[in-house]
């Protein structure tokens, strides 16, 4: 009993972003140091390769390594999200690492041998080899929080993330020991078949989902984002915010999806924390001043959005919670790369006022930018509003309505403080005392991105049918 | 009372007293040298369980190996004694009972939920090294494979965080 051919096939997306990030890490030290940046193409071209495999594996659906692994379209769907983020990730951080002075073959090595850890997750049908993944994610994005050695506050908030990262990992890992301990397997399609005791289960489960719920920062374990967020360089900030958070729902997804006794267990749970996280977020970034911390208060805020779906737990709700995770990604990497753009060098450029008068002094960028904050809030047109929209209504026809109103009353708590930044980037003088930087042009890379995540804004909002029905095939693998 | 009921009782109280001192200790160096005394003697509980190639890696790797790393590091960074903050004296009166009943709670529950349980028997053949080579080079080769990367992620680390400032 050794692994198949079509074990490794049905892997071959992680294979190949492993080998990449390998070969990345390996020619780093021989290559001169202007030409280190030349790496950032072949840490893309790995992440366009497990793309590519992704796409490649999807027409031979099923499990692999005994179970271990489930390469169905809901994995699919995932591996495409947390590949495509990386390739974003990298294709803007280039410009940011020559800018920093931070050293590149490192910061690209890590984020694909990252994403290896989150496809695992996404992929897992087995907790030990979630928790493998789980590691494999924390442990890359721990390092890339603190990368920028020389800023104290980042690595005060590095140790921080490492520290209640760690922790959590704890609770996610006695969990595990407790859901084996109960049921005598770790195999998400076995756990609910031989209970031998629903009380040790349920405090399993009841641990796991501590575990994932820091892990996707909803209230009340969401209380290191803001500062790591904030702490970390802007393009982890985007990395942090959008792949290992769809990882960790993935992971929530599955077991909600395949473990019957977790679907009854968790659907208080869920529907707490998915009232308290929307409060936190909302209210928090209320009185924010500095536009990188509101942004990280706003995504704690959209993970409550997301569990609102969770909460509801109908195939439909799990498919909009999926086009959600998307959609979300697209603003928040456009978002915090264009406010890595616009902080300048050192990341000092963080605040409002920074921002008055943008519009007459760079109206592309603040057109953008714009774009991005109207998709968080919701505005039709803009994935974020279909977003909303398919939550909601999977929301109300599970008969939530009590929780689709408090949704519903945070998204106009969050109109306050998305247009608080629009208003000020047009309709607000800059102080006259106030010194402007330099105006730099977007770098091409960054503009890529920029261009990338601003057209898939536009297009999941006008026709979202496409990526609806791969979410919809996804969200019916559980089935 | 059996030998081994006698035994497990010994080698359960000596990990909790060491737990317990981990915890209460002020200097990191006694933290760590109680949880040498908490890893052996959850060695000697798994060797009574029949599980005694665990039991030896248990020895070798964390109270060896690890310890040895935890308190190379303790020197290295030339730790001190805790310091006492208005905080951590809060954490004191609002922590310890919630410490105390979140144990309490937790012990009844697993006590309660293990009482139901229908563990299947230990396995008649006397190998169990054989089955854990099985079940990890076979069923669960994925993940052990993949710890390979976790550990190049952390060599990674050390390297992005240990470089010389430019």
């Amino acid at each position: 009993m050794l692994p198949a051919a079509t074990d490794y096939y049905r892997l071959l997306p992680e294979i190949l972003a492993a080998v990449f990030g390998t070969i990345v890490m390996l020619l780093e030290p021989f290559l001169r140091r202007e030409h280190k940046a030349a790496l950032s193409w072949l840490g893309m071209l790995g992440a366009a390769a497990a793309l590519g495999a992704a796409v490649l594996v999807r027409s031979d659906a099923g499990p692999a390594f005994f179970h271990l692994i489930q390469a169905d379209p809901f994995t699919f769907f995932l591996r495409l999200l947390i590949y495509a983020t990386a390739l974003l990730v990298m294709l803007a951080a280039r410009a940011y690492l020559d800018r920093e002075n931070l050293p590149h073959g490192e910061f690209y090595a890590l984020v694909l041998l990252g994403s290896v850890g989150m496809g695992v997750m996404a992929a897992a049908a087995e907790l030990v080899t979630v928790f493998i993944g789980l590691e494999i994610s924390s442990l890359s994005t721990y390092i890339l929080a603190s990368y920028r050695r020389e800023a104290l506050r980042a690595n005060e908030s590095a140790l921080k993330y490492f520290l209640l990262g760690s922790f959590a990992t704890a609770f996610f890992l006695f969990g595990v020991a407790l859901v084996y301990g109960a049921t005598g397997t770790a195999r998400l399609e076995q756990v609910a078949e031989g209970v031998a005791s629903v009380l040790l289960l349920k405090l399993g489960l009841a641990l796991v989902f501590i575990g994932l719920a820091f892990k996707v920062a909803s209230a009340p374990f969401h209380v290191w984002t803001p500062d790591v967020y904030e702490g970390a360089p802007a393009p982890v900030t985007a990395l942090l915010s959008t792949a290992p958070k769809a990882a960790a729902f993935a992971v929530l997804l599955r077991i909600a999806g395949t473990v019957l006794p977790a679907t009854l267990l968790w659907f208080w749970v869920l529907w707490g924390s998915a009232a308290l996280t929307m409060f936190v977020g909302n209210l928090a970034a209320l009185v924010q001043s500095n536009v990188k911390r509101m942004l990280a208060y706003s995504s704690i805020a959209h993970a409550g959005y997301i569990l609102v779906a969770l909460a509801a737990g109908t195939e439909a709700a799990y498919a909009a919670a999926l086009y959600y995770l998307a959609a979300y990604a697209l603003m928040k990497l456009g978002a915090f790369t264009l406010v890595a753009h616009l902080a300048g060098r050192g990341e000092r450029r963080l605040t409002l006022e920074d921002y008055a008068g943008l519009a007459r002094r760079e109206p592309v960028v603040a057109a953008t930018l714009s774009l991005y904050l109207l998709s968080l809030l919701g505005l039709p047109l803009t994935a974020g509003f279909l977003g909303k929209f398919y939550v909601f209504v999977a929301g109300l026809r599970a008969e939530l309505l009590g929780l689709v109103v408090l949704a519903a009353v945070n998204t106009l708590l969050g109109a306050y403080y998305y247009l608080r930044v629009i208003l000020y980037m047009y309709f607000r003088e800059p102080d006259p005392t106030y010194e402007h930087a330099a105006r730099e042009p977007v770098p091409a890379g960054t503009g890529l991105v920029l261009a990338a995540t601003a057209a898939g804004t536009l297009l999941l909002g006008i026709f979202p049918g496409h990526l609806m029905r791969i979410a919809e095939l996804a969200a019916a693998s559980f089935r | 009372m059996t030998l081994e009921l006698v035994l497990f009782i010994v080698l359960a109280a000596v990990a909790i007293a060491g737990a317990l001192s981990l915890i209460l200790a002020r200097h990191p160096i006694r933290s760590a040298l109680s949880l040498i005394v908490v890893m052996v003697a959850l060695a000697g509980l798994y060797l009574l369980q029949g599980a005694d190639f665990i039991a030896a890696v248990q020895v070798i790797v964390y109270a060896g190996a690890i310890m040895v790393l935890f308190v190379f590091v303790i020197m290295l960074l030339n730790a001190g004694e805790e310091e006492r903050t208005s905080w951590s004296r809060m954490a004191r009166y609002a922590g310890l009972p919630l410490a105390i009943y979140l144990t309490v709670q937790f012990a009844w529950w697993v006590a309660d939920g293990a009482s139901a349980l229908a563990l299947p028997a230990a396995p008649a053949e006397s190998e169990p090294t054989r089955r854990l080579a099985q079940l990890l080079f076979r069923e669960f080769v994925l993940p052990f494979e993949l710890t390979a990367i976790l550990i190049l992620v952390a060599i990674l680390g050390t390297v992005v965080l240990g470089r010389r400032e430019s």
